[in-house]
């Protein structure tokens, strides 16, 4: 067993341990910091996958960014006044059914599948993609680049006229 | 030489994608739902690195990650600004009260 392995198995642990208590915790707020150490693991394997660049923007955007959001979204939708943090479930017995008969049959499915592997893919020394990253956006992938920013764009705008508060004058009688 | 192959790394992401759905079934609350669809992304990123990887590193699995990436952070501030609407409406975000389209 060696290091590459014994890192892989950590990170794979903390991952799929992590998304565990993500589902079957009861407080929101549980949910909330588990979810942290999901999305390092993913980081951690990204890494293992030759993908620096991915696992520094993984941490930035969904650590910085998305947790903080979904924080800021359990605090401002639970009701402070009756601290319940809670979350109900629902349909539990066909989801446990739909849920273990979507794993079996991805779990068949990837092992009896006869993958395409690269000669060269087992013994390839990690590089740095930033370069070719940075190369493909502004040669093969602009288009691509430029509706992302678009998008992006478009989404802030949105999500403020959502979601600031109304106008008291302006407020249209529910 | 390592014995972690391709296989190992979409075992993860299929554990990973099974919880999302489990939780965007089962979970009342919408924030949770929201946590479900972020794992149920993940685990397509994982995919597209790992394919990436093993078939003899090329660049256009990470590009696509990116871009899940990029249209995850606008999914998730649009749905955030969503669920604060409803909230300030319905007074609640469990998904099975918020059954009227209006009122």
């Amino acid at each position: 067993m060696n290091l590459y392995e014994i890192v892989f198995y950590f990170f794979a642990i903390v991952t799929v341990g992590s998304a565990a208590v993500v589902v079957f915790s009861r407080n929101i707020i549980y949910s909330a910091f588990s979810l942290l150490f999901t999305f390092f693991g993913v980081a951690g394997l990204y890494v293992l996958l030759n993908a620096d660049f991915l696992a520094v923007t993984q941490l930035l955007i969904y650590v910085g960014g998305i947790l903080v959001l979904l924080l800021f979204g359990v605090m401002l939708t639970s009701n402070t006044i009756s601290v319940e943090l809670k979350t109900g479930t629902l349909h539990i017995l066909p989801a446990t059914i739909l849920v273990a008969l979507l794993v079996g049959l991805l779990t068949a499915t990837f092992w009896t599948a006869d993958w395409f592997m690269s000669k060269r893919a087992s013994d390839i020394a990690a590089q740095t993609t930033s370069k070719e990253i940075g190369d493909a956006l502004v040669t093969t992938h602009l288009l691509p680049f430029e509706i992302a920013s678009i998008i992006l764009l478009v989404a802030i705008v949105g999500a403020a006229m959502m979601a600031r508060r109304e106008n008291p004058k302006s407020q249209i009688p529910i | 030489m390592t014995t972690i192959t391709l296989t190992h790394f979409l075992f993860i992401s299929a554990i990973l994608f099974s919880l999302g759905v489990y939780a965007v079934i089962t979970r009342r609350n919408a924030i949770m739902v929201l946590m479900g669809i972020e794992l149920i992304l993940n685990s397509a990123n994982i995919n597209f690195l790992a394919f990436s990887r093993y078939s003899g590193l090329n660049i256009e699995g990470q590009m696509a990650a990116i871009f899940v990436i990029i249209l995850a952070a606008a999914e998730a501030a649009i749905a955030l600004a969503i669920v604060l609407n409803i909230y300030k409406r319905f007074n609640t975000v469990n998904v099975d009260e918020i059954s009227l389209l209006k009122d």
